[in-house]
This record gives structure tokens, sequence and C-alpha cells, in this order.
């Protein structure tokens, strides 16, 4: 391991996330786009905990951690003095897995949306707390097994819809929101990319999977990542100035069971309960197209 | 220097601006809301130059400080009760990461039932947070501590953030002549904030706020303990350092002896002290020891100024739920265990939830406690109790 040279990673090689973590490869995508010219405030997590155990780091870029729900309010803080200091040219990027934006951290990414800061929030979304060992957050899948929404004799997993963050974070009419996939990583690095170029506040949400949490082969990360997508589950656009557009649709849906069927969290799902998330993501699907139709 | 009678929270809100903060995160709680209303009103006439980020809550607000100052630059905030219960998680990461940011607390009482006035639970809560907590008697007090508590803050030496008290409407909402000093005078005290330590700046990356493992989280703590025991001389230091140079003194800068030559000595924080002074001032067996900095308590020189009382009484605006005592009455008893003859010692709980603490209050207590030794009072708030 030591001889595999990464001479212009940001994440340095040497971190302790588990084989095959797509957090890992969203955040070393996300360095690659931004640049050294980059403070990341991070909010505690996977990524936290495995990126900086005292006294080694990870990060070749400055960073700050300080709790689990402030990583936005940390942020405005960050930007707000850097610009005092006449370092407008610094970009300010605020990290927080899935728990950290749509369930305790939601207060303050709202209020550094609203104000405006010039701050991209990106949101790794592993779909669970999976520093905690997978238990369910508002943005894990509908019917998902986690240790917290077990499926059981009465029960199909999670019983609530994915909360769509990304849209909340366009109703605060933002310049720049966006969906990304470590799946398709140069329209991620893109969307980091415009999205630094933009003054203001931004969003973006980076679907990542989790090998542990979803319970496939640690090989398997990138296939999910892009099947996904393929299904129609996830879908990759983007909101600049309002405007919704699509960026990636693939020619034709694979069904979503190519999907839900090799993942161990959604085994126990039976052939209704994949109808029922088929007809959904279908609807879900449409319902984005008439945005961009807008 | 001007004089002017003004509100406390105004008087505040002008030492705040002398010493130019670059960021000031702020959201409004009574009674601590006119030092950012004040402060709005000097950024929207031109005349205080800040980031003024009108946060969404005071968890943000704390946070947003954290940010500020971990990237090199002078913070500030204001709150009250709720307000600093609500950043408590903040407040212990503020001070772990040696940050030195400057809060001023409006004291007041804390929920449940909710009320707005005056007690001191709101901060004794936060007593063992790292941060260094100084208590003021007076509002000219407030806006010579708040100057002296950047420069403690920012002294290599300490790096730890500090809370400036003043006891909600007692003092923020009270109209009391104070000396303003210039901009020129405080410039010379207080030079810009240049840390030579961890900051955010991509020309030298640096990692603040990792995780830890035991044996280096130990390490950790031990040393932050270490840091705030040793801010106590530092206190002082810049307490005499300002005297010199404003002519107004409070005590040796930890604590402030009034008359406490007598057989009964009445221990105290905050504005309440004022009112003692009237009751000492009336009788020749009581004295007051004024509690100006309470963390880091300073143990050796409390211990000095009770040595050879007959009596101590504790007087103070907290409740220890469960000890059936209030938290300084615990840490007075401590200081005092060291000395050989020790004196009787009372403790009196009183001005919870804004009650009038009146001098008759004062006097009737000392009358009743001054043989007496153990005993722990809790004042309804009547003023002939």
């Amino acid at each position: 391991m030591n001889n595999i040279p990464a001479p212009n990673e940001l994440l340095a090689p040497g971190h302790r996330t588990c084989a095959g973590c797509g957090a890992a490869i969203a955040i070393r995508q996300m360095l690659r786009a931004a640049g050294k010219n980059t403070v990341v405030c991070e909010a505690t997590g996977c990524m936290e905990v495995t990126s900086t155990p005292y006294p080694e780091t990870s990060w070749r870029v400055p960073w700050i951690h300080v709790t689990f729900e402030n990583a936005a309010a940390v942020a405005s803080g960050v930007r707000e003095a850097l610009n005092r200091l006449g370092k407008e040219d610094v970009n300010v990027i605020a990290l927080a897995g899935d728990g950290g934006t749509a369930d305790i951290g939601f207060q303050c990414l709202s209020g550094m949306l609203e104000r405006g800061h010039n701050v991209l929030y990106v949101m790794y979304d592993n779909e669970a707390y999976m520093n905690t060992g997978v238990q369910r957050s508002s943005s894990t899948p509908w019917g998902a097994s986690t240790t917290t929404s077990p499926a059981g004799k009465v029960s199909h997993g999670k019983d609530e819809w994915k909360k769509n963050v990304a849209m909340i974070a366009a109703a605060h009419g933002v310049p720049y929101v966006a969906t990304a996939s470590i799946g398709y990583p140069e329209d991620f690095q893109n969307k980091i990319k415009k999205a630094l170029s933009i003054k203001g506040a931004k969003f973006i949400q980076v679907h990542c999977p989790c090998p542990i949490g979803w319970g496939f082969d640690t090989s398997d990360t990138i296939k999910y990542a892009k099947l996904a997508v393929e299904t129609g589950l996830w879908a990759l656009y983007e909101v600049e100035n309002g405007k919704l557009r699509i960026t990636y649709k693939p020619s034709e849906f694979k069904p979503v069971a190519e999907y839900l069927k090799g993942q161990k969290r959604f085994r126990h799902l039976k052939d209704d309960e994949i109808a029922y998330i088929q007809e959904r993501a279908r609807k879900d699907y449409e319902y984005l197209e008439r945005l961009q139709s807008l | 220097m001007t004089t002017r009678v003004i509100e406390g929270s105004q008087a505040a809100a002008h030492a705040v601006a002398l010493c130019k903060p670059k960021v000031c995160a702020m959201y409004p709680i009574t009674p601590s809301t006119h030092i950012p209303e004040e402060l709005s009103k000097f950024v929207a006439d031109g005349k205080f130059d800040t980031s003024f980020i009108r946060v969404e809550s005071e968890f943000a607000a704390m946070s947003a400080c954290v940010g500020a100052s971990a990237t090199g630059v002078r913070a500030f905030t204001a709150t009250a009760s709720q307000g600093v219960a609500l950043m408590h998680e903040v407040l212990y990461a503020a001070a772990g990461m040696r940050l030195p940011i400057v809060m001023v607390v409006a004291n007041r009482a804390l929920s449940a039932p909710i009320n707005i006035w005056n007690d001191h639970q709101d901060t004794i809560a936060e007593r063992d947070s790292g941060w260094l907590q100084l208590f003021c008697e007076t509002n000219q007090e407030v806006v010579d501590t708040i100057i002296q508590a950047y420069r403690i803050a920012e002294d290599e030496r300490v790096l730890l953030p500090v809370m400036v008290n003043m006891d909600g409407f007692t003092l923020t909402h009270t109209y009391e002549k104070v000396d303003i000093p210039s901009q020129e005078e405080v410039d010379a005290f207080l030079p810009e904030y240049n840390p030579k330590h961890a900051y955010l700046d991509p020309e030298r990356p640096v990692t603040q706020g990792p995780f830890a493992f035991p044996k280096p989280y130990a390490a950790l703590r031990i040393a932050l303990n270490e840091a705030v025991n040793n801010s106590k001389d530092v206190v002082k230091e810049i307490h005499d350092k300002y005297a010199e140079k404003f002519g107004r003194r409070y005590g040796n800068g930890l604590i402030e002896e009034y008359k406490n030559d007598r057989p009964i000595s009445i221990v105290a924080m905050g504005s309440v002290c004022g009112t003692i002074k009237g009751v000492v001032d009336q009788r020749d067996d009581v004295g007051l020891l004024r509690v100006r900095c309470y963390r880091p308590f300073p143990k050796e020189e409390i211990k000095k100024a009770l040595e050879g009382k007959e009596t101590v009484i504790v007087f103070e605006k907290n409740v220890a739920l469960g000890m059936n005592s209030g938290a300084m009455y615990s840490e007075i008893k401590d200081v005092l265990y060291e000395l050989e003859k020790r004196p009787k010692i009372n403790n009196v709980i009183g001005g919870l939830g804004g009650t009038d603490v009146t001098m008759q209050n004062i006097n009737n207590f000392v009358d009743r406690l001054k043989e007496a030794d153990g005993k722990v009072e809790l004042l309804r708030g009547d003023p002939n109790e």
C-alpha cells in the first residue's frame, strides 16, 4: 500500500475508512475539483472520525470539525473571517453526511443557505448513520432495513420515503443546487467546479454507496452508484438560478429490482413492495422532468 | 474618553465595538437583546466595521464564532439563559479548541418554568466548560472587563474563551454613568489579534478539532485544565495593566474585598454586591468578599481573604439541585477545608428568577446566620424575609 503514489491527492492515503467506502471516493473527487485553495468544515461522521485520528490527519487542505450539527454555521463564520482577511478567493466547503445534513444539521444548513454565505455545502449521502452502525436517517430510502428500522415479521424496513434535501435546499432560492453520484465522477466534479465559480450559498448532494451499511461486496461500490442512476432511483440534476436541468438521463431505465436485489438492506422486500418502489421512482422522475420543462 | 449616561447593554456594545471584532454572530434573547440591537445600529450607521452574522440560533452563533476564531479573527457574541444552554455543546468545543472568543452573558434564570429575569444558573451550569468567567458588579465594570477579556483570551499563555457576565435587567437595562474609553486608548491597550497557533489558511494547512483516542484525549484535557488554572495570573496581570492605563480597578482583578477586616464575611458575585456594600456600610460586624473571577476559581486569594473569619456566608443566585446548596458554597468550603482553624460557613440562595434581594434581606440573614454553621437557606423573594 505504501508504494501507491498519491502526490496530487488532497485527501492523503492511510485514512481508516472501510474498504470500498463511497464517501472517501466522493471526497477525493470533490477535492480534486476544488483544489488546494480550499478550507473544509466538516461535521462529525464517518469521514471525520476516520480521517483525523489525532495526531494524524489525511487532510492536505485546512480542515475544521466542531460538532455533528454545525458544519454550515462553522463554515459561515470561516467564510466571513476569510473575507475580513482579504481572502475572498479561498473556497469554503461545508461537508456532512446525510445525518449531519438532513437530520441534526438541518437548521444550521437552512440558516446558512438563507443568509447566502459564499459557501459550498456538500452532503455525502450514504443513506443512514453509518459511523454509529447503520441507523436510519431521514435520507434512508423506503424499505431499507437498518438497525433502527429493521425488517421483521411485521415490518418492511423504513416506513418513510427518502427526504428530498436537494429540493428543499433549492427552495431557499440559492444560486446553485445539484445532485451527483460517485458513479459519475466527471458530472460530480463539473458540478463542484461550477458551484465554486458561483458566488453565494450552494448545495450539492452526492450519492455514496456504503458496502457495510447497504450490504454488498466492497468491490461493487461504483456498480451500485451507477445502478441507482440507471434505475432512476437517484437522479442527476442541477438547479441553477431556479432553473432545473437533468444533467444525465439514461437512455432506458433498468428495473429498480436490479439495484435493490443485490443489497442486503433490501433483500427482504416482496414483489409488491418492489413494485411500489418502481412506481414511486417513475413518478418522481416524471415530476423532475416536468420541473425541467418549466 | 467620554462620560455618558447610557444603558448597560449600550455600554457593553460600545466596549465591544472598541475591541473591533471582525465577526459578530448574533441572535436575540432577553435580556441580552439590546446588545445586538445597538451593534446593528453601529453597523447600519457605518460606525462599526464587522461581519455581522444574523444567525438562526444561539447554537449557530457560537458555532460561527468558533469558525471565525479558528480562521484567526476576533469574534464576539452575546446571549443569556436558554441561549447559553443551547450553546452548551459548542462551548466545550470552543474551550477544547483553545479559541479566544469573548461572549457577554446577560445572566438569566433557566427554564422551567420559563422566566426572563436575573439569576446566575445559566453560566454556573457552564462552570466546567473551560471558559473563563468574569462577573461584573456595575456597567462601568462591564465596559472595562470586555476590553480586558479580549486581551486575556488572546494572551499566548491563555488562548481560552472568556464569558463576561452581567446581571440581566439589573445591569443590562439600567442607565448608569459610564466612562467610555477612546478608540486610541483601546487600540494602545488591545493590539490587533494576530494568532501564531492554529488558524485556517490554505498556505499552511492544519487540521483543527480532530478525533482523539483515549490517551491523546486525556493528555489534551489535562493540558486544558492546566491552561485554565494558569490563566489566573494573566487575568490579574491584565487587570493591573488596565488599571494603570485607565485608572479603574476591581480589587485585584480576581477578588474584591470591601471592609473585609470584620468577623463576618459575605461572599457573593455580580450586581448584588452593590447592595451588600450598602449593608456593610451600615454595620460594623460584616464585610464583603466579591468573587470577580469565577473561573478560574482564585482559591489561594479566597483562602487568604477568609482566613481568621468567624463566619462566612456565601450568597449566590443558583441552586445545585440534589446538593441542597449553591455551587459556590461547596467551592468555598473546599477552599476553607485547607485552613487549620476553619470559619463557620453558611449558604444563602436568593435572587432566583429575578426576585429582589433587599438590604433588609441581607441584614436579616446576617443576623440569623452569624452564629450558625452549615446552614443553607433559600429565599423566596419576600422583601422582609
